[in-house]
């Protein structure tokens, strides 16, 4: 069977920087493959390749057999491709809902006088939309809030909102940059078992870009090392853990951490916070809190 | 302050209360202004009520009732009372279109366009050319000035010329956005003044900086039924109501396609837009067909209200579509709140009436002080300086209350409100 995406050759110059150099991948239908590497290593640059949004100097990107290399976002949105962002990208003054229905837009499929005229065709359709789109939040679980402004939703919730947003498009192949940063352990677990639901039920197929290697190595079917714009390997994750340049690239990235439990003198202390009180109208958020950061050690909230 | 916004607010918030008091208000002040029609006080009281009628919480059809009351029979009696009172509520209408139509551009869409100003005077010009001998210079004969019927024509085509200029402007500036689109249109905006106060040669398109004149009003198509109704009346008594109805249908057009665009898909691409392009594009929105789409509808409104205002002014010259009008169109829509649309027309009503009644007011009442010698503290007002005139400080004035507006309140008056929608349990 052909591959649902696949790209050849891929080679992406910034000035001097080769932030992709001669990158060939392909990715199967049905799976959920992930990217990963260290910052820098051109994986958010790859995504944009694909979606449109960066053109690369050489190769080509080819989606069910058809190029995508000089289409527009949009046009390949509508193709069945859709993302997230690292850097959370969601219209902060629209609410939650309607930010999965800007989501739909390729969908839509209403003339401009159907709107004006508000035709009985609008009135079914946006009918339509609005009821996919709750539907849509509950499956990840925002259902509650989908009224809520989305600047006003806490950093988890926007995550999820975000995958809501590109599941709007009814894509075939969702592409995922770093979802679960800055989420909690369980949060994470909870959105790979959605991820894993989205391939089951609904024939997604997934690529991620991700930090948290117990998350990559549980949920994948395949994994892609970047390094530097170069695919140093690939496989099943069992494989790529047992590969010696990838366990060279992981183990040069984690620095020993400094002794725990030594008491700071006193007079190492950079930043002190005593019996701090901070009031949001008539809630009561921070409630005397004291703590000192000492200089040469690593504190945790 | 606000111990008394929310006293007000919450007697508006009981229907039957609201209902009475709001009716009685309006009575009471069109009362005031018919008994005292020269009493601006009286008359901006009147314009106040209006706006509790707006912010009071009513049954819809009760609502509806009093506001066709309202704007269709105690505002044209008054009218008729105190005529300038009529040109008032013209140029507030006329005004608001404008802001509606800037609403969409700047407001919903997000793009900072600074020579609305621009499509207003394309769709003035479109009439004031053929609707008056002027044609004559540009194709020869005499086959000019239209029959004024064409006024209604024109309406349509000057939507259709109007929107065309706006994907004109639309195209060079797609890929631009903040300042430099800000900058683009404001060159625009200076070019199609430049262009009307120079296109009188060589061949003589628009009489330059001497203006056009005279241009044609629309009929008056509904004599024959007021002679039936024994309606006696002169072209100078109905030409003011005319306008005045004409005024209100136009904004009653625009608020309609503005709320039907705003809650739509267009709409919510706009607005995404407006919040991040690039994950707009992203989310399957194109780009230049809804940017191109949102200067065509802005566009639009504009050049409709211009080939009214060309038959309302009878004379037009490009000192009507000055940098300066744009900048007034922008400040309404800032302060009535950016994407509202009832702030995009209270706004409208602020700013004109600050303009027409407040400032001249003060200016009046000042010189007849001084005219009558009075002194304040041993200070005789005669001695005062003739150059301290408040209606010369209006831009100074208006100034002063948009920084107040930016530090305070920078949504607006009015600020746009998400609409909440009930979802289905699902």
């Amino acid at each position: 069977m052909a591959p649902l995406l696949e790209a050849r050759a891929i080679t992406k110059r910034f000035g001097g920087l080769t932030a992709l150099n001669e990158v060939n991948f392909q990715l199967d239908e049905g799976h959920i493959a992930s990217i990963i590497g260290p910052n820098g290593a051109g994986k958010t640059t790859f995504f944009n390749v694909f979606t449109g949004i960066y053109v690369p100097e050489a190769g080509t990107v080819s989606f069910r057999g058809q190029a995508l290399l000089g289409r527009r976002p949009d046009e390949i949105t509508a193709l069945g491709i859709c993302r997230t962002f690292q850097n959370i990208r969601l219209f902060g003054n629209m609410t939650a809902i309607e930010n999965v229905l800007v989501g739909m837009h390729a969908r839509v499929g209403l003339a401009f006088w159907e709107v004006l005229a508000r035709s009985s065709r609008w009135r079914i359709r946006e009918q339509a939309l609005w009821d996919k789109g709750a539907e849509l939040l509950g499956v990840v679980g925002l259902r509650d809030k989908a009224n809520e402004l989305a600047r006003n939703l806490p950093y988890g919730d926007q995550r999820r909102l975000e995958l809501g947003r590109a599941l709007g498009s009814a894509p075939a192949l969702l592409l995922l940059d770093e979802p679960t940063a800055g989420m909690t352990q369980g949060e994470a677990r909870s959105l790979m078992e959605l991820l894993r639901r989205l391939t089951g039920e609904r024939g997604l197929t997934i690529l991620l870009i991700e930090h948290n290697m117990r998350v990559v190595m549980e949920v994948s079917d395949w994994v892609t090392v970047l390094d530097y714009g170069e695919k140093i390997a690939e496989g099943r994750p069992a494989d790529v853990q047992k590969n010696p340049a990838w366990s060279r690239r992981i183990s040069a990235g984690s620095a020993g951490h400094p002794p725990r439990g030594v008491r700071a003198a006193e007079a190492d202390i950079m930043l002190e916070v005593r019996d701090l009180h901070v009031y949001y109208g008539e809630i009561h958020a921070l409630k005397g809190v004291s703590f000192s950061v000492a200089e040469g050690r690593s504190s945790r909230c | 302050m606000t111990a008394v916004t929310r006293a007000v607010r919450a007697w508006l918030d009981r229907p039957l209360l609201a209902t009475v008091t709001v009716t009685g208000l309006l009575l009471a002040t069109a009362f005031g202004v018919s008994y005292v029609p020269r009493s601006i006080v009286l008359f901006m009281l009147f314009q106040a009520s209006i706006f509790t009628l707006y912010l009071a919480r009513m049954p819809a059809w009760v609502k509806g009732v009093l506001t066709a009351g309202t704007l269709g029979v105690l505002m044209p009696v008054l009218g008729s009372i105190n005529a300038y009172y009529l040109e008032i509520a013209i140029q507030v209408g006329i005004f608001a279109a404008l802001a509606l139509g800037l609403n969409i551009v700047v407001g919903l869409a997000g793009l900072l366009d600074l020579g609305y100003v621009a499509f207003f005077a394309v769709g003035a010009y479109s009439w004031a050319i053929v609707g008056s001998p002027q044609a004559n210079l540009i194709f020869g004969g005499s086959a000019f000035p239209l029959p004024p019927w064409w006024f209604f024509v024109f309406l349509f085509v000057a939507v259709a010329v109007a929107a065309g200029a706006g994907i004109l402007l639309g195209l060079p500036v797609l890929r631009l956005h903040g300042d430099y689109l800000a900058i683009v249109t404001l060159g625009f905006g200076e070019v199609i003044r430049v262009l009307a106060n120079n296109l009188d040669k060589p061949i003589n398109f628009t009489n330059g900086p001497k203006g056009i004149t005279p241009i044609s009003r629309p009929p008056i198509f509904f004599e024959p039924l007021l002679r039936a109704l024994g309606v006696d009346a002169g072209p100078v008594a109905i030409y003011p109501l005319y306008l005045y109805f004409l005024v209100l249908l136009i904004v009653g057009a625009t608020i309609l396609v503005n709320r039907r665009l705003e809650n739509s898909h267009i709409g919510r691409a706009w607005e995404a837009i407006r919040e991040d392009q690039t994950a707009a594009q992203a989310m399957g929105v194109p780009l230049v067909r809804m940017k191109l789409l949102a200067f065509a509808c802005g566009a639009s409104f504009a050049g409709a209200v211009g080939v009214l205002f060309a038959a309302k002014q009878v004379f037009i010259n490009p000192e009507s579509f000055t940098f300066m009008e744009s900048i007034g169109v922008l400040a309404m829509i800032i302060l009535g709140g950016m994407g509202s649309i009832p702030g995009a027309i209270l706004g409208a009503a602020v700013v004109t009436v600050l303009n027409l009644q407040v400032l001249k007011g003060l200016s009046l009442w000042l010189n007849e002080l001084r005219n009558a010698g009075v002194s304040i503290f041993g200070f005789n007002l005669a001695d005062l300086p003739t150059q301290l005139e408040p209606a010369k400080y209006e831009r100074m004035v208006f100034g002063l209350i948009l920084v107040l507006m930016m530090i305070f309140r920078p949504q607006g008056i009015l600020p746009a409100k998400r609409r909440v929608r009930e979802l289905e349990d699902g």
